[in-house]
């Protein structure tokens, strides 16, 4: 096992910069998901980590050694990829047995370790199968099997479970995880899914165009984002972001072009509240209903801008009514409106 | 109401015969005709004896095995067989490597000079070979290559055709399985060979299948190149029935029959990589 740790990288594609310089120092055993929109250097990053691209400038260390000149081979880093990339051509077990091709071991310690491999994944009873006769979760399971028998220094994976449908996206997200604490290797973790980041990650990094916005604990991110695009990216539904002044500790509603922006989680925003003395209070035509089950998402028109608030699951709430939500204090979050960066909350 | 079964059949609609699909089956057929009647001749006239060949006929009167008989037996129609499967089989394989090489590092590797290095390449297939034979052949002579083994196969050895495809295909393999392979510590020779090269496979049967067919009936260069009768391919051969005094139809046909037989045996194995490899070839670029 071993820290990785990224300081100053860049990259450039010719005179373009895709990375800027980035710093981030991820500890031995950690787990870390990179989280961004497309194009935003994710997976750049982590190919550099990797050693599938050159460093273009800064370094890039694993454990106490720079890495930016050496072979992929030689880092020692294991790497799940989107497609699974296990081979057609090949088993299951020879799939999983091919992590060892470069290995000095004997051929039985290779079988034990891919027989272990197997169990440990579930994959005992599918050994003998080719990639074209397993499913979807069942190849993403093969791949994490040839990345972990060579026993790696840390895993690197390059958005695994986007090829899969919802229900196995979310049984895979529990495996990893448990993988992750039973073999307590180090892990970087590329997604552009706000939720595998908030329910794997240890630690969560923001990335956009090239630069790492916010580094640290999901609930960390979620609570105080340092800008208005990270509070946007993280949470579901995205947080409500409204022009405002703020007065006395109230913030209200701005017209023109003010210099505070308020935003505004859903899940904070509530319809039918009795809150005494609100935060945040805005009122709008309803445009929408969502019922989830356990409670309903409300969407309505504030001044031209679409808001989304949360309401209790059988409320009365219908498409045209108008409606009053109210956010508790503490739970506005202030930014400036010139630079979006986080001022607080209100 | 319950649904109930009877056991009767009903009868099938009467399927609708478009004159699109006449004319179709038409022009295909007198295309199958044509193509397969000069083949029935060639086996006909070989069951033939030298005075029945002008009949017509094409069940022979008197069929006799003794063409073949004479083919195989007199003269040196099986050194010219082996020779011809020499050479075929050597230039295959010499395709079947160099050319997915090097169509494996035009597609999987970003160098300086790589689109130069291909379109450079491409353009070769625009001279016509009857253009590339003088230099050829002055070449050979110059090395002391002519009538040689060496000498008919080393224009054919590695072709601009056979890059091509392999490169179209080779696009086609994900880069991820090149780069796990990276991830899992194998050298670049390896993973063409063990991870890029099996993906592959119908390229490969394909290319296989018309280097082997185009060199089994390769008759221009092979002509000149060669002198001695020991070194002569079957195309070659064949022409040498055709003397002075007497076209032995007969004997030419009965040898163009052997001939046939392992390129229908292979065509008729691998037809699916054939059809498959034209219709890439054609479509990718």
């Amino acid at each position: 096992m071993a820290t990785f740790e990224l300081r100053g990288l860049i990259k450039a594609y010719g005179k373009t910069r895709v990375i800027h310089g980035i710093d981030l120092l991820i500890a031995d055993g950690e787990f870390v998901v990179f989280v961004g929109p497309s194009g935003c250097g994710k997976s750049t990053t982590l190919r550099m980590i990797a050693g599938l691209e050159e460093v273009t400038g800064g370094e890039i260390r694993i454990g106490d050694r720079v890495v930016n000149e050496v072979d992929p081979k030689e880092r020692n880093l294991a790497m799940v990829f989107q497609n699974y990339a296990i081979y057609p051509h090949m088993s299951v077990r020879q799939n999983i047995a091919f992590g060892l091709y470069t290995s000095p071991l004997s051929k039985a310690d290779k079988a034990r370790k891919v027989d272990e491999a197997g169990a440990l994944l579930g994959l005992t009873p599918l050994l003998d199968r080719r990639p074209a006769a397993l499913s979807g979760g069942q190849r993403q399971r093969v791949a994490i099997g040839r990345a972990m028998v060579r026993d790696p220094v840390g895993f690197l994976f390059d958005e695994p479970l986007s090829n899969l449908d919802a229900q196995l996206r979310a049984q895979m997200r529990i495996e990893i995880k448990d993988l992750h604490r039973r073999l307590g290797t180090t892990i970087a973790y590329v997604t552009h899914d706000q939720v595998e980041a908030m329910t794997m990650a240890d630690r969560i990094v923001v990335m956009k165009d090239g630069h790492i916005l916010q580094a640290a604990p999901p609930m960390e991110i979620y609570d105080n984002p340092v800008d208005v695009f990270t509070a946007r990216f993280i949470g579901t539904p995205s947080m409500n972001i409204v022009p405002a002044t703020q007065s006395g500790g109230v913030v209200t509603l701005a017209e023109g072009d003010p210099n505070l922006l308020a935003g505004v989680r859903p899940h904070d925003l509530l319809v039918g509240s009795t809150i005494a003395d609100p935060g945040l209070t805005l009122t709008g035509t309803v445009t929408a209903v969502e019922p989830l089950g356990p409670e309903t998402l409300v969407h309505f028109d504030v001044a031209g801008r679409s808001i989304i608030a949360t309401a209790p699951a059988h409320g009365p709430v219908t498409i045209g009514a108008t409606v009053t939500a109210l956010a508790p204090r503490g739970h506005v979050h202030l930014f400036d409106a010139g630079t979006e960066k986080a001022m607080g909350r209100a | 109401m319950a649904a109930t079964d009877t056991g009767m059949t009903p009868p099938l609609p009467m399927a609708r015969i478009r004159p699109g699909r006449i004319v179709t089956w038409t022009v295909l057929s007198i295309g199958g005709v044509l193509m397969i009647t000069p083949i029935l001749f060639m086996f006909s006239t070989s069951l033939k004896t030298a005075g029945q060949i002008y009949d017509l006929r094409l069940i022979p009167q008197n069929p006799t095995l003794a063409n073949y008989v004479a083919v195989l037996t007199e003269g040196q129609f099986p050194r010219w067989f082996l020779n011809s499967a020499f050479v075929a089989i050597c230039v295959t394989v010499s395709n079947v490597f160099f050319d997915s090489l090097v169509g494996y590092t035009l597609a999987k590797f970003r160098f300086r000079g790589r689109q130069f290095v291909f379109i450079a390449i491409l353009s070769t297939l625009m001279i016509p070979t009857e253009m590339l034979v003088i230099p050829w052949y002055l070449m050979a002579a110059d090395l002391g290559w002519l009538d040689s083994y060496w000498g008919i196969m080393f224009p054919g050895m590695m072709t601009a055709f056979g890059t091509f495809l392999m490169k179209q295909f080779f696009e086609t393999v994900p880069d991820d399985f090149i780069e796990a392979a990276r991830m899992d510590g194998l050298n670049e020779f390896t993973i063409w060979w063990k991870i890029a090269m099996p993906l592959v496979t119908p390229a490969l049967s394909a290319l296989a299948i018309f280097t082997f067919l185009g060199n089994w009936t390769a008759f221009f260069w092979p002509l000149i190149s060669t002198t001695s009768k020991e070194l002569y391919t079957l195309p070659v051969g064949l022409t040498s029935f055709a003397v002075e005094q007497a076209i032995q139809w007969e004997m030419i046909m009965t040898g163009a029959a052997i001939a046939t037989i392992p390129t229908l045996l292979v065509f008729l194995a691998l037809q699916r990589y054939i059809v498959r490899g034209v219709m890439l070839a054609g479509l990718k670029g």
